[in-house]
Formats: C-alpha cells, sequence, structure tokens
C-alpha cells in the first residue's frame, strides 16, 4: 500500500485537518449501516423513544421475531442456491471462452469475440418482458431455474478472462504441446491454477452481482417460497407494518453475507472491479 | 499436425458450446423476440395480432413515455456528474491516508456498494420516515417542517439519487484510486524540486492526468442510471407511479400490471436503442483509451 502515499510527508496543520475530516466523512458515509445495524438491535417499541448512539436495551427479539414470523431462512437458502449456481456456470463458461477465443484458432474466433464485445452494450434490463416470456413457457416460473437462467448473461467475465490469458507468454502454451498435454489439460492444469487470483476475484464479484439481484428474481418468483432473501425482505413489509426493528434486522441479515464476502476478500473484489472496467490496476 | 489442428478446432468448439448456447438462447433469441413482438399488439403471454407501426406512434404520442423519459433524464442528470465528482472528491481525500487507516476508512466508503438495494431501501427508509427518522432533525432545521420525501413529488428524485450516489459510488472511488496509482511518482518529485505548491500538483499533473478515468466513470454511470429501476420502484411503491416513473419502470407496468405485451416490448426496443447509442460512445472512448 506505500505506493499509495502521498507525495510529500509533512506533518503540518493542514494535514491533520484534512485526515480528520475524511475520517469524519467516512463514518458519516458508514452512519445509515451503523443507525439500521443498531436500530435491528432494539426492542421494536424502543425504535422510536431511544435514539441514543447505543441501545439502552441491546436484545436480538427482532431477529428472533423475524425468523419465526417469516420465511427468512428459505429464502436464504434460495439466495445461497442460485448464486453459488450461477457464481460457478457464470465463471467456468467465461473461463472455458476466454481460453478458446484466446488461445485456440477456430473459425468463428473474430465473429464470437466481436459478438460478446457487442454484448457487453446491450442492457439485459430491456429484455426482461421476453425473459419472463421464456421462462413462463417453460413453466420455469417459481423455481431456481428460473431464477438462474438469465442471470447468465455476463460478458465482462468473459472479456476479462480473455484479456488475461492474452498476457500469458505463448510459450507456456507450446512447451506443454510439445509434452503432449491434451487442450483440457492445458486449460485446467496449466492455465487456469495459473490465474487463480482472477478466478477468486470473478467469483467473488458474480456472486455479489447474483446475491444483490433484484429485478429479476422480483419478477420469476412471485410465490413466498421461492423467493430470494433481497426481494423477501421488502415483501414482509406488509406483514410487519411499522416496526422498523424487524424490518432491520431481515435487511442486517440479507446484507450480512455479501458484506462480510467483501471484507473477507476486499483486495479481490477491487481486482474485479478495476478488470472489468478494462483498467490494469 | 493436420490431426492437431482438426482436435484444436473441436475442442474450440467444445469450449464456446455452452457459452453460444446460453447466448444464442437468452439473448439473441429475446432480441430478436422483442423486435418482433413490438410489431404486434400481444398480451403478456400468448400471440398477438400483427398491428405495424401501431405501437411506434402510440410511443411517440404517449404523455407518460415522455414523461418517464424526462424523469429517467432528470434522475441521470442528478446523479451522474455529481456522483463522479463526489467519487472523486473522496478518491482524493483516501489516498492520502496510509496503511490500516487507509484500508478501514476505504471499506465504511466502499460497504454500501456491496448491498443489496432492497436493503439500502430498507435503511433509508428507516432514516428518512417522517415521523422517527434520523434525517427528519436536518431537514426540519432547513425547511422548518418534517417532510414525507416519498410522497412529495419535488423531493423524491433528488431524494433517489442521492442514495442511489451512496450507493453505487463505491465503484468510481475505485476506479479513481487505480488511476491515482497509475500516476507516476517522479512527477511529483519533479515538481516538488521546481518548487509547485500543493495546489498546483493537484491542478497540473493529478486531475489532468485523472481525465481518461473521469470520462470512463461518467459513461460507466450514465449507462447504469439510463436503466433505473428498483430504487424508484421500492420508494414508489404505494404511492402516485406516474408522477416519477422511469422508463424500465414503464416497461415494468406495461408488460406486468396493464398486460400489453406488445407495447411493453416497444418501449423496451426504444430503451434498447438509447442505451446501445450511449455504450457505443462509450466504447469508442475505451477504445481510444487502448490505442494511446
Amino acid at each position: 500500500m506505500s505506493v499509495l502515499s502521498p507525495p510529500r510527508r509533512r506533518l503540518d496543520i493542514a494535514a491533520i485537518l484534512l485526515t480528520t475530516l475524511t475520517v469524519l466523512c467516512a463514518l458519516l458515509w458508514f452512519f445509515p449501516i451503523y443507525w439500521a445495524i443498531i436500530t435491528s438491535l432494539r426492542f421494536d417499541q424502543e425504535t422510536v423513544t431511544d435514539f441514543a448512539l447505543f441501545p439502552k436495551n441491546p436484545t436480538l427479539s427482532a431477529y428472533i421475531f423475524t425468523i419465526e414470523n417469516s420465511n427468512l431462512l428459505r429464502w436464504y437458502l434460495n439466495s445461497t442456491i442460485t448464486s453459488v449456481t450461477i457464481t460457478i456456470i457464470t465463471v467456468g463458461v467465461a473461463a472455458c471462452t476466454g481460453y478458446a477465443i484466446s488461445q485456440l484458432t477456430f473459425p468463428g474466433r473474430k465473429f464470437l469475440w466481436w459478438t460478446i464485445l457487442a454484448s457487453f452494450m446491450v442492457p439485459v434490463s430491456a429484455l426482461i418482458v421476453n425473459h419472463f416470456i421464456i421462462i413462463a413457457g417453460l413453466g420455469l416460473l417459481n423455481s431456481y431455474m428460473g431464477i438462474i437462467l438469465p442471470m447468465l448473461l455476463h460478458p465482462v467475465t468473459v472479456i476479462v478472462y480473455k484479456q488475461f490469458f492474452d498476457g500469458l507468454p505463448r510459450e507456456f502454451r507450446e512447451a506443454a504441446v510439445m509434452d503432449g498435454a491434451t487442450e483440457f489439460q492445458l486449460l485446467f492444469r496449466i492455465f487456469l491454477p495459473m490465474n487463480w487470483g482472477v478466478t477468486t476475484a470473478l467469483a467473488i464479484i458474480t456472486f455479489i452481482g447474483a446475491w444483490n439481484a433484484f429485478l429479476w428474481p422480483f419478477l420469476a418468483a412471485q410465490d413466498e417460497t421461492m423467493m430470494t432473501v433481497t426481494v423477501g425482505i421488502t415483501a414482509v413489509q406488509d406483514a410487519f407494518g411499522v416496526a422498523y426493528a424487524r424490518l432491520l434486522s431481515g435487511a442486517v441479515l440479507a446484507g450480512f453475507p455479501v458484506a462480510l464476502a467483501y471484507l473477507l476478500f476486499q483486495r479481490r473484489v477491487t481486482q474485479a472491479i478495476t478488470l472489468s472496467a478494462g483498467i490494469k490496476g | 499436425m493436420l490431426r492437431n489442428r482438426r482436435n484444436e478446432i473441436l475442442v474450440a468448439y467444445i469450449l464456446v458450446a455452452p457459452f453460444i448456447l446460453i447466448y444464442g438462447w437468452l439473448f439473441i433469441y429475446p432480441t430478436i423476440q422483442m423486435v418482433q413482438m413490438s410489431f404486434t399488439k400481444a398480451p403478456l403471454i400468448g400471440p398477438g395480432e400483427w398491428v405495424g407501426f401501431k405501437n411506434y406512434v402510440r410511443m411517440f404520442k404517449d404523455p407518460t413515455f415522455f414523461k418517464a423519459v424526462l424523469n429517467t433524464a432528470y434522475f441521470v442528470a442528478l446523479t451522474v456528474v455529481p456522483g463522479t465528482l463526489v467519487a472523486l472528491g473522496i478518491a482524493l481525500m483516501v489516498r492520502r491516508l496510509n496503511g490500516w487507516m487507509q484500508s478501514v476508512v476505504l471499506a465504511l466508503f466502499f460497504l454500501p456498494y456491496v448491498l443489496p438495494i432492497s436493503v439500502v431501501y430498507v435503511i433509508w427508509d428507516w432514516l428518512t420516515n417522517k415521523q422517527f427518522g434520523m434525517l427528519q432533525g436536518p431537514i426540519s432545521f432547513f425547511v422548518g417542517e418534517p417532510v414525507n420525501i416519498w410522497r412529495t413529488i419535488p423531493w423524491f428524485m433528488p431524494g433517489a439519487a442521492i442514495i442511489t450516489i451512496w450507493w453505487t459510488n463505491g465503484f468510481s472511488i475505485l476506479l479513481f484510486l487505480a488511476g491515482l496509482r497509475n500516476i507516476p511518482q517522479e512527477l511529483y518529485e519533479a515538481a516538488a524540486l521546481d518548487g509547485a505548491t500543493r495546489r498546483q500538483m493537484l491542478t497540473r499533473i493529478t486531475l489532468p492526468l485523472l481525465w481518461p478515468i473521469t470520462v470512463l466513470c461518467l459513461t460507466i454511470q450514465l449507462i447504469l442510471q439510463m436503466k433505473i429501476f428498483d430504487q424508484v420502484y421500492l420508494f414508489a411503491v404505494g404511492g402516485r407511479t406516474q408522477a416519477t416513473m422511469v422508463m424500465v419502470q414503464y416497461i415494468y407496468e406495461q408488460a406486468f400490471q396493464k398486460n400489453s405485451g406488445g407495447y411493453a416490448a416497444t418501449l423496451a426496443v426504444a430503451l434498447f436503442v438509447v442505451v446501445l447509442v450511449f455504450s457505443i460512445l462509450q466504447f469508442q472512448i475505451l477504445r481510444i483509451r487502448g490505442q494511446r
């Protein structure tokens, strides 16, 4: 991180003031999340009387209520199954496609590459109506497959893989071919293990994106037992009424896995974002 | 050698087959179906009679469509440039810090970005609650009374825009930080030797060299925010949604609430074309950057 250090290191009042200001801004920026967590730890009647920065009587009662009175655990399971499946398929397919386009020569290669670049520009949200028609036609509404399928469109991951494989020296491939390695061995034993980092980064960002998806799961799963957690927590609002501790406990639980994924893999998330924006970070 | 060559082609097709299958089925096919459907009077599910350009004529005479376009443009104007400026400011502040302090401060700024929109919605719905929301204190201080932001039309879009900036800014911050890291340190050292002040270093070195990243952030944000739906839908639900209608929301309403698939497809084609035009613009910018 030392590369990020400021050009000049001189202790002066301006610097101290700026640092203090930065920290204050960061705390203010974080405050909504903090306030949500704190409110979720209060008794429901106290959310409108206790405005202290720490709850006077911290309690998990809102969490217990939410888990007992909604399908939250089921939604969690749904979100986990769909997000993990989307991540595995998306990253796997992208690795194979990126490898083929980067390392192999075959008729239609250029055309395929340009199609992928072009599809990058197309708004998937314009396709919701027709995705709905396709998925409904197959009878896949309110099913895991129905939620998963339209969310497999991630041209960016292919582009990142292709560019990454492009950056590797040609000699690797040639030497391995000389040694009699088959094409599949090349990909799975040499090329993929060589960039485990990129794969992890793409997997984490795909998982976060899939977990957070709203519009498509909202359309595809109207049945309460098939909702993902991000959609589900907005569906309990009518049932719970104005009970913010309960609503917020659901929100905290829904956001927890992705926040944790980010905090554990901070560097990988940064890498995935800069790579997918086309910057060599 | 010829055997190897044929083998290579075979392997290549096996590797790209799943991708082509998914894309053909879930991307190319629905796109064609959407265009075709936009010329019919189809309901959401089921066939419809061919009506030629009738839907397109209707669209250009539809006041709600124009309302939705204007609201989307207004939302884009409120988020893209202000959001990028805020991100630039935050990146410049974060860059000054070192070590663990930088990691912690960056994490605090970045965390909202990884949250689902529905979580963001619940958090801010509580903060802006008319009776008990923490933000009603400052709002009362400036306007004299608490405001029901999501039921007061002039407040709605700016409110949604501020939340969107809070939510999506982490992305731009990371891009700016990567850009700052790529500025050669020697430039600052040379400038320091020449007796340049901090302000001069900022305006003469940092900002000009960050320009390409700034353009990148602006275009990414522009394309993202044109597709706004979730926030506006969640905050408006139960209220007068017509007044704050945005483009994707109008497609949703026509398809899933009014059951007019044909007209919804027409609106989707319009969105498709608009986003495509701006994306091509973005692609050109990226290509120009890549060539240098």
